[in-house]
């Protein structure tokens, strides 16, 4: 009977279409609009990304997220390094400033300063020259994007100046690095020279990146660093969930995409679900005719649910994939856009979501078709 | 015989009360014969059918249907008998649009398990019989409404049912189709071991009974034999 469910629902094409529609757009709207929501959010934590070789980020109590700094004295860093468990620990700054080229153009910078010794913190993402590079007089490393905000219109090159604070700042590699929430260019460069560029004060150094020793666990490294030290010290993944959190507590972002993905959800259940509703109606008799044939409930039921999943099935995956090429199109379109893309995680969610629609379209049909008298088929 | 009602009645729920419809009806549909039951709108005629192929139960009373008391089966018996043993012919032919004569006629033996590639052969046959073989590949819409009933006579008939209901088969059709579809019907669907009922109120039809029962408010009044003096007087 599974041949004659499908036939029955591949003749309504008006039908058939529209309901693939309904289930297509939906899939687009809620996997696009969770998929540039995780993206977002993810751009909030994308310095902790970028420093993946650092197990625990050690900063003053009062921070709550990566953008919000309580600068340290460096003598800290010496307290850090002497509890039991560390393997190193090296000093991060964190801010703002603004750089300027020759060519005029001003723009706001998210400078990273990284330990002049180990130039741990650093992207290990590069397209152009290397992290090493970073040891020489007044170098620093531009992410692309950053470069192409700096010099418009110019291939991404070695070797460009601009000034930071009135200091000169060589280009000595160009980095991939994740993108920023903002979207300011992201200037690595050593932990000195990042106290030159913004002028030097008594307490400067941001964070301190620890890792531990081989078979130390890390959320309990964590918590010695904290009882002995009095700092905050975070795991990278909880400083990351700690900075989304922020984000997502503080912030109006996850209401106005709360709000788009519930639209999808509700608008596609609403034209699925009315749209099955009519196609199982307007096939009412044809059903009622079966069943006064000899065909059991189980079999019709089994008919209109596997009617429901292909055309969810299809719906879903022509959604998904629009949604797919979206990102590619989109990050190909502007480096800007870099680092949003459809996550697995996003992919299966909305199945489950259009599982659930298809479920809830189906729900109120297949009632009509269980309670269906057989002697319908004899009402003219 | 294979029809046997006997003491049936049937009450159906009506605001605070109940409504009995049918009065105790005693009525047999012999084997190898065709029956009608005529009567006017309203009488009852359908809820006996109804009850006959297992669609409705009875208030009270028996009724053996093949053989069988289809009165005492559970639903899923009831279901499971329809697809073995009764035929259904419809007033608005009841056709799925979006399959062609030859799919249509074979949902039967689909049912019931078989193969639509094998079922689809074996209905070519039927409707090859009653001279639809043309018309195999055809979907309903391009169909007339004769030849759509005719799709729905070998829909009947292929799974060689032990019974056929019909419900005003010609109701829908002009005067040459409906004696055109009868006779096909008589022809095709009468058998021995087979019998036939037909619902209708077409007088044009009632020469191709071998027996006609005539129901007014419930009750079987008259049931006559062929053949008929006076046709007028059963109406």
């Amino acid at each position: 009977m599974n041949g004659i469910a499908l036939k029955i629902l591949l003749g309504d094409r008006a039908k058939y279409i529209g309901l693939i529609f309904g289930i297509a757009f939906s899939t687009m709207l809620m996997s696009n609009q969770i998929s540039i929501f995780t993206g977002l959010m993810l751009r909030t934590a994308h310095q902790i990304l970028d420093a993946r070789e650092a197990d625990i980020w050690v900063m003053d109590p009062r921070v709550e997220y990566v953008d919000e700094i309580e600068p340290m004295t460096d003598t800290q860093l010496g307290r850090v390094r002497g509890v039991e468990g560390v393997d190193w620990a090296v000093p991060f700054f964190k801010g703002l400033t603004v750089a300027h080229t020759r060519d005029g153009i001003l723009q706001q910078v998210i400078l990273l300063g990284v330990d002049d010794a180990t130039l741990t913190g650093v992207t290990p993402r590069l397209v152009l020259g290397s992290v090493e590079n970073l040891k020489l007089p007044d170098a620093m490393i531009i992410d692309r994007a950053g470069f192409q905000f700096m010099w418009p219109g110019e291939e991404p090159g070695l070797g460009k100046e601009m000034e930071l604070n009135d200091h000169r700042a060589v280009i000595v590699g160009i980095s991939d690095a994740s993108a920023p929430f903002t979207t300011y260019p992201v200037v690595y460069t050593k932990y000195s020279s990042a106290r030159d560029y913004v002028g030097r004060m008594r307490k400067q150094m941001s964070f301190v990146l620890v890792h531990g020793r081989s078979g130390v666990d890390t959320h309990v490294l964590a918590q010695r660093i904290n009882a002995e030290t009095g700092l905050k010290a975070l795991t990278w993944r909880d400083f990351m969930l700690a900075t989304i959190g922020y984000y997502v507590r503080r912030t109006g972002i996850p209401v106005n995409f709360g709000i788009t993905v519930a639209l999808g959800f509700i608008v596609g259940a609403a034209v699925v679900g009315q749209t099955f509703y009519i196609f199982v109606i307007e096939n009412l008799r044809q059903f009622g005719a079966l069943k006064a044939m000899g065909v059991a409930n189980g079999t019709i039921l089994r008919m209109v649910l596997l009617q429901a999943m292909v055309v969810a099935g299809i719906g879903y995956a022509i959604g998904i994939g629009l949604c797919a090429a979206f990102f590619e199109i989109t990050s190909r379109a502007s480096s800007n856009l870099r680092g949003f893309e459809l996550p697995w995680q996003v992919a299966a969610g909305t199945a489950c979501a259009v599982l659930v629609i298809i479920v809830v379209a189906s729900l109120a049909s297949l009632r009509k078709v269980m309670v269906v008298d057989p002697a319908i088929v004899f009402r003219g | 015989m294979a029809v046997r009602c006997r003491g049936i009645t049937k009450s159906f729920p009506a605001g605070a009360g109940v409504v009995e419809v049918l009065h105790g009806i005693d009525f047999d549909v012999p084997a190898g014969e065709l029956t009608m039951l005529v009567g006017p709108s309203g009488c009852g005629k359908t809820t006996l059918i109804s009850i006959i192929a297992g669609f409705l139960g009875t208030t009270t009373g028996e009724v053996e249907t093949c053989g069988r008391p289809i009165t005492r089966m559970s639903d899923g018996e009831k279901v499971a008998f329809r697809r073995s043993n009764i035929g259904f012919i419809f007033q608005q032919y009841n056709l799925l649009p979006a399959l062609n004569a030859a799919e249509n006629a074979a949902v039967p033996l689909v049912a019931a398990g078989m193969p639509m590639v094998r079922a689809a052969g074996a209905a070519a046959g039927v409707l090859e019989r009653i001279g639809m073989g043309a018309h195999l590949d055809k979907l309903p819409n391009q169909l007339s409404g004769g030849q759509q009933q005719r799709v729905a006579i070998a829909r009947a008939l292929v799974h060689a049912p032990r019974l056929i209901v019909c419900d005003e088969p010609t109701a829908a059709l002009d005067a040459e189709s409906g004696r055109s579809v009868l006779e096909i019907l008589k022809d095709a669907a009468l058998a021995p071991d087979r019998a036939v009922i037909i619902v209708t109120h077409d007088s044009r039809i009632y020469c191709f009974a071998d027996r006609i029962a005539a129901m007014e408010d419930g009750r079987i009044r008259t049931v006559r034999t062929a053949p008929f003096a006076h046709l007028s007087e059963v109406a």
